[in-house]
């Protein structure tokens, strides 16, 4: 309990134990709520899952075998094989590579860049601010997933055409919501303080607001991690996203679709494989909100 | 509010949205210009020979630089000129028509079954806060956040149509029913309903039940999640502690006064869901092979008829930016605080 007393101490002695005992505060009141523990139960194995997909899968998920095909799940196919006679499991174990690739692409480009115009606008206000958010409103008020689409169809079909779409149409919200942040930040005193020892702009929005707003974008981008899973898959099943013979989770309902009343497994596998994972990410998301952006939730 | 300030309020509104539909435009625009297909080769065919070519280039208008290209799309717009659909044939305009009313038909009764599920369910988890109820209430909102609607659609045909045959399958109608009833207004069940068929009218809604249903699930989610927060909100005020020393029953004070304050911005949120509907009837009609325009979309996508698909593209964007309009106005309209 040494760790214990020491992370909790009520007088800190560096910047460091005051940092980390503020992340264990944090993780006990994360730790309280039940379901975000599921939620990061489901990531974290979706991680593991990914990180391991060759040992984990029992069979290559392109290998073909026609004399197998469609056969229902049992102790040598766990979740059964398609039309092709490829095993379900190994595919959908494989295809949580692709997924997680989508996710972790999309956020890394967009969580900046609606980072950098929030914040820009919310700090500067003025001309700056109305121009940013006429943009953003613009970008927001289009329907997300057909403006993906017409860009997968001007582009082309294939996974990265996907994800620059998806990207494309997802930055608005963190832009609104590290705008909101950097407003209130910016009447703060620690602000003015540092705005009269002579710090540039520049400087006082890349050090001093930017870093502040960084919770509440994580929080929206978990909850937002189920969404682009979901565009995903959507532009997958109508066959612009990930090309077969890619084990990709939307392709793969696609492709049990024509199955569906005889050999309900093909497409029914891959889509309870897509419910589970975006649940975790929304029980995460939730959770995260709860400790570390209280004044969102309920 | 006086009459002037209401008009002010609208206008105002209105210039923010002629710039939003500005914006759409340059989008949908600039997404046909980077199109690999080369609209000159589409038309001519490739062995037709060189001065054919520039002709139909010229012709086009392909020659001009960008922004006059972009001021006589703009004009071809305001004209209602969608161009033509190379799949059809028809103008675009014309096949969007045809098949527009198939979408608002599912979308609408989607938003209604999401709604007179998903307001009751969020006042009950805000009224039962921290209880099984409320759990309940939050998981299903979450899982709505959560399922494919395709693949939902798919498990739906399969046990609801398949397996307990409750449910007409793919498609409006059944084959038997086609072409009965003349249209009137391109809304089958209201056709049916105003040319007396009422044997059409029980086909057509067996078969439109499962699709709307799966879309109002979406719709449940969101509305069910927002009600619950709104209600919290009311019931925290001051003036429902009030409604309680006077002595009104607790159903009163919960369904008439705080819900009726919720109702304020619950509006908006209703016309959101109905707008996001629009959209994910894409991939609802896709499912279950409904002529609308979702999947008007998607099959000149796959039949690479640009012309097509930007403009049912321009139309869903349309309605969308209209609804989020109508929620903005109805919103200050009704709320004294946002004026």
């Amino acid at each position: 309990m040494a760790a214990r007393d020491w992370l909790l101490a009520p007088t800190p002695g560096s910047r460091l134990q005051s940092r980390l005992g503020q992340a264990y505060l944090r993780w006990l009141a994360f730790r309280s709520n039940p379901l975000a523990c599921v939620g990061l139960a489901i990531v974290v194995a979706l991680l593991l899952l990914a990180l391991l997909a060759p040992a984990i899968a029992t069979h290559d998920p392109l290998a073909q075998s026609l004399a197998r095909r469609l056969q229902p799940p049992s102790a040598e196919h766990y979740f059964g094989t398609d039309a092709l006679g490829r095993d379900i499991f190994s595919r959908i174990v494989h295809g949580a590579r692709i997924t997680l690739l989508v996710v972790l692409v999309v956020v890394v480009t967009v969580g900046p860049i609606g980072l950098l115009v929030g914040t820009a606008a919310g700090y500067a206000g003025g001309a700056l601010d109305t121009v940013l958010m006429r943009v953003t409103d613009i970008f927001l008020a289009f329907p997300r997933l057909i403006l993906a689409l017409a860009f997968v169809a001007a582009l082309g079909p294939g996974i990265e055409n996907a994800v620059i779409a998806i990207a494309f149409t997802a930055w608005p919200p963190y832009a609104r919501v590290a705008r909101a942040e950097a407003m209130v930040i910016r009447n703060a005193d620690f602000i003015a303080a540092t705005r009269l020892q002579g710090a540039s702009p520049l400087r006082i929005v890349l050090r001093h607001v930017m870093p502040l707003c960084v919770p509440s974008l994580i929080v929206r981008s978990t909850l937002d991690m189920a969404g682009i899973i979901l565009t995903a898959a959507g532009l997958g099943f109508l066959g612009l996203g990930a090309q077969p013979p890619m084990p990709e989770w939307g392709a793969m309902i696609a492709t049990g679709r024509d199955y569906i009343f005889d050999q309900w497994w093909v497409a029914t596998m891959p889509g309870i494989a897509i419910c589970v994972v975006a649940l975790g990410f929304n029980l995460l998301g939730d959770g995260l909100r709860d400790v570390l952006d209280p004044k969102q939730g309920q | 509010m006086t009459l002037a300030r209401a008009s002010r309020l609208v206008g105002r509104e209105v210039a923010a949205v002629a710039v939003t539909f500005l914006g759409l435009l340059l989008v949908t625009f600039f997404i046909g210009r980077v199109v690999p297909i080369d609209p000159v080769l589409a038309a001519v065919g490739d062995r037709a020979p060189a001065e054919v070519y520039e002709r139909v280039r010229i012709e086009l208008g392909l020659h001009l630089p960008l922004h006059e290209q972009f001021w006589i799309y703009l004009r071809k717009i305001a004209a209602g000129d969608l161009g033509q659909s190379v799949l059809t044939s028809n103008p675009v305009l014309v096949d969007i028509g045809r098949v527009f009313p198939a979408t608002l038909e599912l979308a609408t009764l989607g938003t209604i079954i999401g709604v007179s599920l998903g307001v009751p369910a969020g006042v009950l988890a805000a009224v039962h806060r921290g209880t099984w109820i409320d759990q309940v209430v939050r998981v299903v909102g979450l899982f709505g956040f959560s399922v494919p609607v395709f693949w939902l659609g798919l498990v739906g045909l399969l046990v609801f149509y398949r397996v307990l045959g409750v449910v007409g399958g793919p498609g409006r109608l059944g084959v038997a029913f086609d072409d009965i009833v003349d249209p009137i207004t391109g809304v089958i069940l209201l056709d049916a309903a105003l040319r007396g068929e009422w044997e059409v009218f029980r086909n057509a809604f067996s078969h439109l039940i499962l699709p709307a249903s799966v879309l109002g699930y979406f719709s449940l989610a969101y509305v069910s999640r927002m009600t619950r927060s709104f209600m919290l909100e009311q019931l925290r005020q001051e003036y429902v502690t009030t409604a309680r020393v006077k002595g009104l029953p607790e159903g009163r004070v919960v369904w008439r006064h705080a819900l009726g304050n919720a109702m304020v911005p619950l509006i908006t949120v209703i016309a959101l869901s109905y707008a996001n509907l629009l959209e994910g009837s894409v991939l609802t009609e896709t499912v279950f092979a409904w002529p609308g325009l979702g999947r008007y979309i998607t099959n000149s996508l796959l039949n690479a008829d640009m012309n097509a698909v930007l403009g049912g593209t321009l139309v869903v964007g349309a309605v969308f930016i209209g609804l989020n309009m109508l929620a903005d106005i109805l919103y200050r309209l009704v709320d004294p605080r946002a004026r």
